[in-house]
């Protein structure tokens, strides 16, 4: 799914200060019904991801931790089964599972003597069942159920997306006959830097010359696209030659830019390709 | 300008008089009359003086082999202010000598000429080869004259044009760039000890050096080098700076070679004076084949060169030229000079009618050259160390410095090596065997009789001295400190500098069999090390250094308490702890050493130092050669550090008592000759060569023996020096003592007279057949053993667990078991050679070889190839298996984690499956969504349909029971024992016996559900579950029915349990069911309805999913969390319920579940 930077933006424009819920998904889903739910998402998520970043440090004041606390005790309160840490976060403009930690960490402090380290906090939130208090149990749990974002279910999720289009692009190498050293082995080898797949023998993708694909399981938006392009990209460049990131769930078009210089963006797996033909001297 | 120098050279006029003169434009009274006269009318031409004699110098110089960049020449303005050439256009770009040659002098020029065409003709046209073969020297020294005409006919755009600024011209050389420094000697092997410049330098494209490379000229036929139109050129080239080559014939070679030889067989084997001639111990170390020692015997004309070299002394002393440092770059270009471009001395032969005037050339020789610089240096030094006031120059000379004694005293194996590998053509002609033969006779030729006994103490020898006569003449403070600072840094740098070896999981064998490049670089680092230490010990203890130590105890005392305040100059003993500690004292005990070994009788008993002593004793103690075990340091690396340090004990300077203290205080710092896998320590860095390159006195044992066995003793200073004459001819001759021996030589005398590449490709193919033979045994043999390996670790890990055990043990247990099958590699690997070999000879050579020659060829390549694998397989392939076992045992322990078990029944895909499951994140996210709509907040409209819910629970046991068979092909590809097995279990078909291995190593080929994923699925369902039993899912369909059917119901948590059973293979936390939280969900419903809990927690029992017991326990544990009270008793009953119903079979649970009414409703009801 290629977008231009126009279509790209079109969608970004509806994504200002939307909650991370499946409700906006929905509706995100019936505003561009062409688009593919997958690319949505994906856009969504690294959307509101650039949000928080943006809006992050405001929510960790202590003031602003005081005062969610609060409420979050009011809330309860008055209505235990009530979604009171969601619709919090929902209506400070903030994801329900980065406001399920700071409620639970607030909480912890006041509950124990030392301050709650983080692996403890991830344990919890990971399974909120073994929060020492049963309504907060709840309400994080909600919270890591209904954020789409954040959190360890949706971390998982992208995780394993990673890893299935690793496999996927490893499977559809196999089906085509294309020698591979695959990023586990390369590491074995003692390199640091690599992309997810180094052809042994180089192939030629529409015309241009590849030695390495990484697979990106994501859209790649400028943002995006801009950080692996320093953190990952060149540096393949730079050691293996040109190659070919695959953006699975699409990009932004203006963004191929590099064909030339040696990094090819596809939204699939090629199908032109052209190998090194062994044997087959020139006339 | 010419007739000021030549006054000079008659004597007409002090030297003293023409500095004044040149210095000040006033006449002193002083000056005598006729001097003044003579002077006078000079005067216009006063301040050209200067730019004159320095080009002239250069001039004259062009002729003698230049090391590195010339220099360049001076002024920009002052050629074209000479008269008769006004503002000439620079001739080239590049030779700055021959562009100032002046023109002044037409006479001298003519005069010249036709002995200059001569020599230039007859030069132009001699053999190319010989050009090519002279090392680095012969490189350049084409370049000024040569490649510049070349240029200026070849390609008249090239960079001498006119009105491009020449280079020489605008760039005085960069004297903070090593890499401009003239090369001296050839740069050591590997290259590690002389790191390039950060800087980067943008390097000019030259048209000129490409086309005075060796190797082209050394390739191509000797005509095709000179340009038809080259003769004529070189004709107007004035002082015969043609080509540079001289023609000499193989017969002069040989004479030069033997001449070689009988200099260095004179020379004094005692490190040499530096002054008055420094070079005669400069070239023979360091030089090519054509390198000539200088001989001030040999100088031409010993008057005029003092003469010129005073009045430039003087100049450089009254600061009269422009560049100190370029003036200094010269001086020793001058000499580190090799030999004379010209190559005849009879040529040149001065004769006494022309001595004194300019019109003979001023630098005959190398040893003219050498004498001035001497001459110069002589007048200068200590006079330029006073004039290097800044302390940047200080710096800059103390790199050059450096940079210049690591490359001179570094020349590798001696002169041997580079002499007899350069000039291959006339010493191929005796083959390798001749060739090694003439290069150990050489050797010992060359070597001095005795290195001074056993232990000899601490000396420079060979160019060292130089260098260290060179810190003593200079005694300059700043310098010494510089250099100290200088030395220092390197030797920080050097000693951290990250070595490469091979790593454990290197799956390339490459880097087993071809080990020499890494040892090579090691070596060079700790020569270098060695080097810079022993300097810098030299001029750190300089200063306290005495034939004896204080004679009374106050003295001693007093000095004591005073150098114990004096911060060292380097901290050593933190680089020696640090280097104990990161397994590197191979590397670092060596240099240290040799840095404690100049020190003054003071240093060891500073508190400081005597801890370094203390530690090194310890160490010593410590490296007890005959433990060889796991994690032990490498017997040659051990006995290097032993001879050293053994070394250190005895040398004068360290007080005998220290070596016999008692070991009280080791306390300062563990030491652990125990290596890390990454030390490199436990590395065999260390060969024979550098054990005796580092410990030259290992040597004197065979020495001795060596006498003993001819049987003279006594004789010239005790050791007989044996040489057994050989020559090409008498080969036949030799007695032939054993087959192998025959066989060798016969081998030899088949290459003989064959072509060269048909040895070239014998050696070819035996080398790369004999490394791929160490591939292919890696991955066949060792890669089977990998996986008995593994097999056996399974088997030993359900036992260990049992039993309590530690995974060190195993591996040890599993190596002794493997190990001696390693013995096979060596028939597998000979098998391998024999197979592969010939075709590859065959292949190679020409269709036409004759069979007999063809098949020689094989044999000698089997041979060779099988020599090659099998010494390597012989001396590692059991440290090989222990690694690739270490490796495999590791990555099997951690793939399991903490839980073992759960890995065992590891399964692949049933025959059936499509491989058409959805993927675990879709999955994850779709459970994810109706875990949210169960819990809310939801909108009146949402709610999940029971089909949905069936197909998702349905879906999930697609997801999990699709484990990855489709990539095993790949695995196959990448996998090799892999491909063993499968090879194996099909061949002797046995599935059932060996099929639960496949599908264990299965377990580790990549598939799409990935334990994070399956975890979070376990986890997900189980919450899934909670709902169920707590019927929250609310459900699609007619408003009445919001619930899903108990029946519905039921069958989900039947299918839930199945997976739960059957299908994940990580551990799903079923536990959850029973905490507060999800128990809870059951408080909110009206009806509560336990039915549907008590079914699921009795399934778990009887399909063993949890134990009655842990049950028991959740249960026990809700008792603590607040209820409300209704809630509490229902739970209470249900507990007691679940306890009172005993572990039943079949019927009776049926009856108890599904037979109305059913119990569960009705403890809820009641």
């Amino acid at each position: 799914m290629i977008l231009t930077k126009a279509q790209y933006d079109e969608i970004a424009q509806c994504l200002v200060s939307v909650p991370p819920t499946r409700q906006s998904l929905r509706k995100l889903k019936q505003r561009f019904p062409s688009q593919s739910q997958a690319t949505l998402l994906s856009i969504f998520s690294q959307e509101y991801q650039k949000h928080i970043k943006r809006t992050h440090a405001k929510h960790h004041t202590s003031e602003a931790i005081e005062s969610y606390y609060q409420r979050y005790l009011d809330g309860v309160g008055k209505n235990g089964a009530a979604p009171v840490l969601l619709e919090l976060a929902n209506e400070v403009d903030y994801a329900p599972s980065l406001m399920a930690r700071i409620i639970l960490e607030r909480f912890l402090q006041e509950h124990k003597e030392t301050p709650p380290s983080k692996s403890v906090i991830n344990s919890l939130l990971r399974d909120p069942s073994q929060i020492p208090d049963g309504v907060l149990a709840n309400q994080v749990y909600q919270c890591i159920v209904n954020d789409c974002c954040y959190g360890p279910l949706v971390d998982c999720i992208k995780h394993a997306i990673g890893h299935e289009h690793e496999i996927l692009l490893r499977d559809l190498l196999l089906e085509k006959n294309l020698s591979f050293l695959d990023e586990d082995q390369l590491r074995a080898k003692g390199y640091d830097k690599t992309p997810d797949f180094i052809l042994q023998v180089p192939i030629a993708v529409e015309g241009h010359i590849i030695h390495w694909i990484e697979s990106k399981a994501s859209f790649g938006d400028e943002c995006s696209h801009h950080a692996y392009l320093h953190d990952q990209f060149w540096s393949y460049w730079n050691r293996f030659g040109p190659g070919l990131v695959i953006y699975w769930y699409g990009f932004i078009q203006e963004l191929d830019c590099n064909r030339e210089r040696g990094i090819l963006l596809k939204a699939c797996f090629p199908t032109d390709i052209v190998t090194l033909c062994h044997g087959a001297a020139a006339p | 300008m010419a007739a000021v120098l030549e006054s000079l050279l008659r004597e007409e006029v002090s030297v003293a008089a023409a500095v004044r003169w040149i210095a000040r434009s006033a006449q002193s009274s002083e000056e005598d009359a006729g001097e003044a006269a003579a002077l006078r009318s000079l005067q216009p031409l006063r301040k050209e003086f200067v730019p004159f004699l320095l080009n002239f110098l250069r001039e004259q110089s062009s002729r003698v082999v230049p090391q590195g960049p010339p220099t360049p020449a001076k002024a920009p303005g002052s050629s074209a202010a000479l008269p008769g050439r006004p503002g000439g256009p620079p001739r080239g770009g590049r030779g700055a000598r021959s562009q100032l040659f002046p023109p002044t002098e037409p006479l001298s020029a003519a005069a010249e000429a036709p002995s200059a065409r001569r020599g230039g003709r007859r030069r132009g046209a001699g053999p190319a080869r010989e050009r090519g073969g002279r090392g680095p020297g012969s490189l350049e020294e084409g370049v000024g004259a040569e490649s510049l005409l070349w240029a200026g006919s070849r390609r008249p755009r090239a960079a001498g044009s006119p009105g491009s600024p020449s280079r020489a011209r605008c760039d005085p050389p960069n004297l903070s760039n090593l890499e401009e420094f003239p090369p001296v000697g050839s740069v050591p092997p590997g290259g590690a000890g002389t790191r390039p410049s950060r800087r980067i330098n943008p390097t000019p494209v030259s048209e000129e050096r490409s086309l005075s490379k060796p190797k082209t000229c050394f390739t191509s036929p000797p005509i095709s080098c000179v340009p038809g139109a080259q003769p004529s050129v070189l004709d107007s080239s004035p002082w015969g700076q043609g080509p540079a080559a001289g023609c000499r014939s193989l017969q002069e070679e040989r004479e030069m070679l033997r001449k070689e030889r009988s200099k260095q067989l004179q020379q004094s084997p005692a490190p040499a004076c530096p002054t008055p001639e420094p070079g005669s111990t400069l070239p023979t170390r360091t030089g090519s084949l054509t390198a000539e020692p200088a001989d001030p015997a040999k100088v031409s004309s010993r008057q005029r060169l003092e003469l010129v070299a005073l009045v430039y002394s003087a100049c450089i002393a009254e600061n009269l030229v422009p560049n100190l440092f370029l003036e200094l770059f010269f001086v020793l270009q001058l000499l580190t000079a090799r030999r004379m471009v010209a190559a005849k001395d009879s040529d040149l032969e001065p004769s006494p009618g022309v001595l004194d005037s300019l019109e003979s050339p001023l630098f005959q020789s190398v040893h003219d050259c050498v004498f001035f610089a001497v001459q110069v240096l002589e007048h200068q030094f200590q006079a330029m160390m006073g004039q290097l006031s800044a302390a940047c120059s200080h710096s800059h000379f103390v790199r050059l410095f450096q940079k210049q004694l690591l490359q001179m005293c570094q020349s590798p194996g001696g002169a041997g090596g580079t002499i007899l590998g350069e000039a291959p053509d006339v010493l191929n002609m005796l083959g390798a065997d001749k060739l090694g033969r003439l290069r150990r006779l050489q050797e010992r030729l060359a070597a001095p009789q005795s290195s001074c006994g056993p232990c000899p103490p601490p000396s420079f020898p060979g160019c060292q001295g130089f260098f260290r006569d060179f810190i003593l003449s200079a005694s300059s403070f700043q310098f010494n400190q510089h250099l100290m600072d200088s030395l220092s840094l390197k030797i920080r740098e050097l000693n951290s500098l990250v070595l490469p070896h091979p790593e454990p999981s290197d799956e390339d064998g490459e880097s087993d069999v071809d080990w020499q490049g890494e040892r090579r670089q090691f070596a060079v680092v700790l020569l270098s090390l060695r080097l810079l230490a022993k300097f810098l010990g030299f001029v750190a203890f300089l200063p306290y250094r005495g034939p004896e130590p204080p004679p009374t105890r106050e003295l001693q005392d007093s000095i004591l308490a005073l150098r114990s305040q004096v911060p060292p100059v380097l901290d050593v003993r933190a680089l020696l702890q640090q280097g104990l500690r990161a397994h590197r004292a191979v590397l670092t005990v060596p240099w240290l050493v040799e840095f404690l070994s100049l020190a003054d009788h003071i240093v060891p008993m500073l508190d400081y130092y005597r801890s370094i002593f203390t530690l090194l004793l310890h160490l010593h103690r410590s490296l007890v050669l005959s433990k060889d075990g796991e994690g032990e340091m490498c017997f040659l690396n051990k006995l290097l550090l032993l001879a050293v340090l053994g070394w250190l004990f005895q040398i004068p300077t360290v007080p005998e008592d220290l070596f016999f203290v008692e070991e009280g205080q080791v306390d300062v710092f563990e030491v652990d000759t125990k290596t890390s896998e990454h030390g490199l320590d436990g590395v065999p860095v260390v060969d024979q060569h550098l054990l005796y390159t580092c410990c030259p006195y290992i040597g004197e044992l065979r020495k001795l023996l060596a006498s003993w066995v001819s049987g003279s003793s006594g004789r010239s200073g005790g050791f007989v020096r044996k040489i057994t004459p050989t020559t090409t001819t008498s080969l036949g001759a030799l007695p032939l003592r054993t087959t192998q021996g025959l066989q060798a030589q016969l081998a030899q005398a088949f290459f003989h007279n064959q072509p060269p590449s048909l040895r070239r490709t014998v050696e070819f193919v035996a080398e790369r057949i004999g490394s791929n033979c160490v591939k292919h045994i890696k991955a066949t043999l060792v890669a089977d053993l990998v996986r008995q390996a593994e097999s056996l670790l399974q088997e030993q890990l359900v036992t260990q667990r049992q039993e309590g055990g530690d995974p060190g043990q195993l591996l040890e247990i599993l190596c002794s078991q493997l190990c001696p099958h390693g013995a096979q590699a060596l028939t597998q690997g000979r098998e391998f050679c024999q197979k592969k070999s010939p075709g590859a000879v065959q292949a190679l050579l020409p269709e036409e070889t004759p069979a007999a020659v063809l098949s020689s060829a094989e044999n000698i390549a089997v041979g060779l190839a099988t020599e090659k694998a099998c010494t390597w397989l012989s001396a590692n392939i059991t440290a090989l298996i222990r690694r690739e076992v270490k490796a495999a045992v590791s990555r099997m322990l951690r793939a399991q984690g903490p839980e073992p078990a759960v890995r065992e029944d590891r399964r692949g895909c049933s025959r059936a499956c499509e491989h058409h499951a959805p993927l675990p994140s879709h999955l994850i996210s779709e459970i994810k969504d109706v875990l949210s709509v169960a819990v809310g907040p939801r909108d009146p409209e949402e709610g999940v349909s029971p089909e949905h819910l069936e197909q998702l629970v349905g879906q999930l046991g697609q997801t999990l029971r699709c484990r990855q068979v489709k990539t095993w092909q790949h695995a196959l590809l990448v996998c090799p024992c892999m491909w063993l097995i499968t090879r194996a279990t099909l061949a002797q078909g046995c599935y059932s016996k060996d099929g639960a291995n496949i599908q264990g190593l299965l377990a580790f080929s990549p598939q799409f559900l990935c334990p994070p994923a399956e975890q979070h699925l376990a986890k997900c369902s189980v919450e899934l579950a909670s709902l169920l039993v707590a019927d929250q899912i609310p459900v699609l369909g007619p408003p009445t029915q919001h619930r899903l059917e108990r029946g519905q119901a039921r069958r989900l948590l039947h299918m839930l349990l199945s997976l739960w059973k059957d299908d994940f293979q990580v551990p799903v936390p079923l536990q959850l069911l029973l905490r507060p939280r999800n128990v809870g969900l059951l408080a909110d419903t009206r009806p509560r309805e336990w039915d549907l809990l008590l079914f699921l927690l009795r399934e778990l029992v009887e399909k063993g999913l949890m134990g009655q017991k842990e049950i028991e326990a959740c249960l026990d544990s809700l008792h603590e969390a607040q209820w409300p009270e209704d809630f509490a008793e229902e739970l209470a009953t249900l507990f007691n319920l679940f306890l009172a119903e005993p572990q039943v079979p079949e019927p009776q649970l049926r009856a108890c579940e599904l037979v109305q009414p059913n119990r569960g409703t009705v403890l809820a009801q009641s």
